[in-house]
């Protein structure tokens, strides 16, 4: 590993950005993205259970026999989900009930068990504790970014922990002009689809290095 | 020399690498298209001669659309001036729903253009006459009382997402017109569907903001209460076969007149630009699950089963589907035997959405968007079955 260190935190961050660029990860970028709030309390969970199961692989990968590594690799990630699954069942009830299903498939998320055999499973702890931040937050943001461009096409909001942050994106630039309708449609399946397309599609416009 | 090419002859150095105007050259060429044939040739054989380009067949379509755009434009303001109580000669009416119709093309026009101009430029492909055509179905598919801002956002839809994502006109799986229609039903369903969104209200000739509630025999017809009374129940609403054939009745602007959607098909079956193996599957489609549902009709199931089946062709955008939204040449299938499943399997899915989903009282759009996608499988098999049948190679 030539590559500087520091490196190992900011790739996660825009060059290995987990929707974006490595387009790992989608079921809760689908899924959950209807606000911002969603998107961000989902990015920070899978944010914890990435940087723990990282610790975790990267510190027994001498024990783990290589044939059995991914059943391994599930196991280690399926506890620190449920751990997350009982706080925030805990402490962010109201959370807790709209993510719904969506914690548990933690364990199948690609974006951490993709880290765990790609990464944490070749490297020392101290990088893959880096890479399990810099994934996680770039996880995070993306599934932030979504929920924003989501939440406010489809209800017009932008609601962060509850408060309404923003209300109303009223588009009155002539005063007989009708104001902007936000539309159903982006909160939907559909929406998630057309605006995860649109997103990567902008990405894409940006060259990688 | 003929006074366009003059015209033309004089524009072209602009256009040409190194003129001022040359990242706009797709524009010139597609305005030169539309008058003349195109003067390149391919550089290997086969040559093909034929002065029906993409230009040509698109062109073809929109001159047939035109009946139906006027007499949308007449349309509409015959039924705000009906729905007013007020009377007023034919000028007036026509006038009024220009009013009416022709913002919402312009703005279909500008955007849905607009959108092709840009992706032209940047990808450097020519402009396509197929945007024309998108660009002319989609405001006829839209109820004349939709907000202007509402028709920019579904071209636009149509034409990036259906279209121009994909690679432009030839590459399109989805029917754009019909794409924007379905994200503008999608996301306003408010504006888009109802009883109250089918009429313009008019006070002295003046367009003002208010609502109409008048039942299309679309829902007069999902909304009969007994077995058999659905043709009685339209006549008394005021659609009798005479008006429905003819089209003077409150729906889509340009979708009410099925007589003028049989003028164009027939027009376009001649020319050879829509395939008839459609339109008959779609008729046929219509027809046979009509019938089997009226044979499944009894006492206990819906009043709707036991409608005639010709009325499901007559009412709703039904025939201006099949005459120029199923036929499109790019979404619809290549092979003979695959256009026939797929025109039934349209008509077929229009009586079914219709009949056994309320929520959708209008089937047409969704059934031909379905099959739209399922079209290049339909190609898929067709051919697989034809190589079936040949002797192997021995």
């Amino acid at each position: 590993m030539a590559k500087p260190i520091y490196q190992e935190f900011t790739k996660g961050l825009w060059k290995e950005i987990p929707p974006f660029r490595l387009v790992l990860g989608l079921c809760p970028v689908l899924g959950v993205t209807t606000s911002v709030e969603n998107g961000i309390g989902m990015g920070l969970a899978t944010t914890f259970v990435l940087l723990c199961s990282n610790i975790l692989v990267s510190l027994l990968r001498k024990v783990i026999p290589s044939k059995v590594r991914i059943a391994c690799f599930i196991i280690i990630i399926a506890t620190f989900v449920i751990v997350v699954e009982q706080v925030m069942k805990a402490f962010v009830y109201d959370l807790y009930n709209t993510l719904g299903v969506f914690i548990p498939l933690i364990v199948v998320n690609c974006v951490v068990l993709g880290r765990a055999e790609a990464f944490a499973s070749k490297n020392g702890i101290f990088r893959s504790i880096l890479d399990g931040l810099g994934i996680g937050i770039g996880f995070t943001l993306s599934l932030g970014a979504l929920g924003l461009v989501r939440e406010f096409l489809g209800k017009g909001t932008i609601t962060v922990w509850g408060e309404p942050f923003f209300e109303g994106p009223i588009v009155n630039l002539v005063e007989s002009m009708p104001s902007f309708v936000p539309f159903e449609f982006m909160v939907q399946a559909p929406g998630a689809f057309v605006a995860l397309g649109l997103m990567l599609a902008v990405m894409n416009l940006i060259p990688s290095k | 020399m003929n006074p366009i090419q003059n015209f033309f002859d004089k524009q072209r150095k602009h256009f040409e690498p190194g003129g001022r105007l040359a990242p706009w050259e797709p524009f010139y060429e597609a305005m030169e298209r539309v008058f003349f044939a195109s003067p390149e040739t391919s550089p290997q054989a086969p040559h093909c001669r034929d002065s029906l380009s993409v230009q040509r067949y698109m062109m073809l379509v929109i001159i047939m659309v035109l009946p139906c755009l006027l007499f949308g434009i007449y349309n509409a303001g015959y039924q705000s001036f009906k729905a007013a109580g007020q009377s007023a000669d034919v000028w007036t009416m026509l006038w009024f729903g220009a009013k009416i119709v022709m913002p919402l093309v312009i703005i279909s026009y500008i955007f849905g253009f607009g959108w092709e101009i840009i992706f032209s430029a940047v990808r450097k492909h020519p402009i396509s006459e197929g945007v024309f055509v998108s660009a002319m179905l989609f405001p006829l598919t839209l109820p004349p009382t939709t907000p202007w801002w509402q028709a920019a956002i579904g071209i636009s839809f149509g034409v990036v997402i259906g279209k121009e994502v994909f690679g432009g006109t030839g590459r399109n799986f989805l029917n754009p017109a019909l794409t924007g229609r379905a994200f503008l039903y999608f996301a306003y369903p408010v504006q888009m569907s109802g009883d109250a969104v089918w009429i313009v209200v008019c006070q002295n000739g003046n367009r003002i903001v208010d609502a109409i509630s008048s039942a299309t025999p679309l829902a007069v017809a999902s909304t009969v209460k007994a077995s058999g009374t659905a043709e009685t129940a339209l006549t008394q609403a005021g659609y009798s076969i005479q008006t429905l054939f003819i089209g003077l009745y409150p729906d889509s602007i340009g979708a009410s007149s099925v007589v003028l959607c049989i003028i164009g098909a027939v027009v376009l079956m001649i020319w050879g630009v829509a395939s008839y193996r459609i339109i008959l599957g779609d008729i046929f489609g219509v027809l046979s699950v009509g019938y089997l549902l009226n044979l499944l009709a009894n006492d206990g199931s819906m009043p709707y089963f036991s409608m005639n089946p010709w009325y499901h062709l007559l009412i709703g955008g039904t025939a201006f589907g099949f005459a120029f939204m199923t036929t499109d040449p790019v979404s619809a299938p290549d092979t003979h035997a695959a256009r026939w499943v797929y025109g039934y399997l349209i008509g077929a899915l229009t009586v079914i959405i219709r009949v056994f989903n309320p929520a959708f009282p209008e089937g047409i759009m969704l059934a031909i968007l379905f099959m739209n996608i399922f079209a290049p499988l339909l190609d898929q098999i067709a051919v697989k079955v034809k190589l079936k049948k040949r002797i192997a190679n021995v």
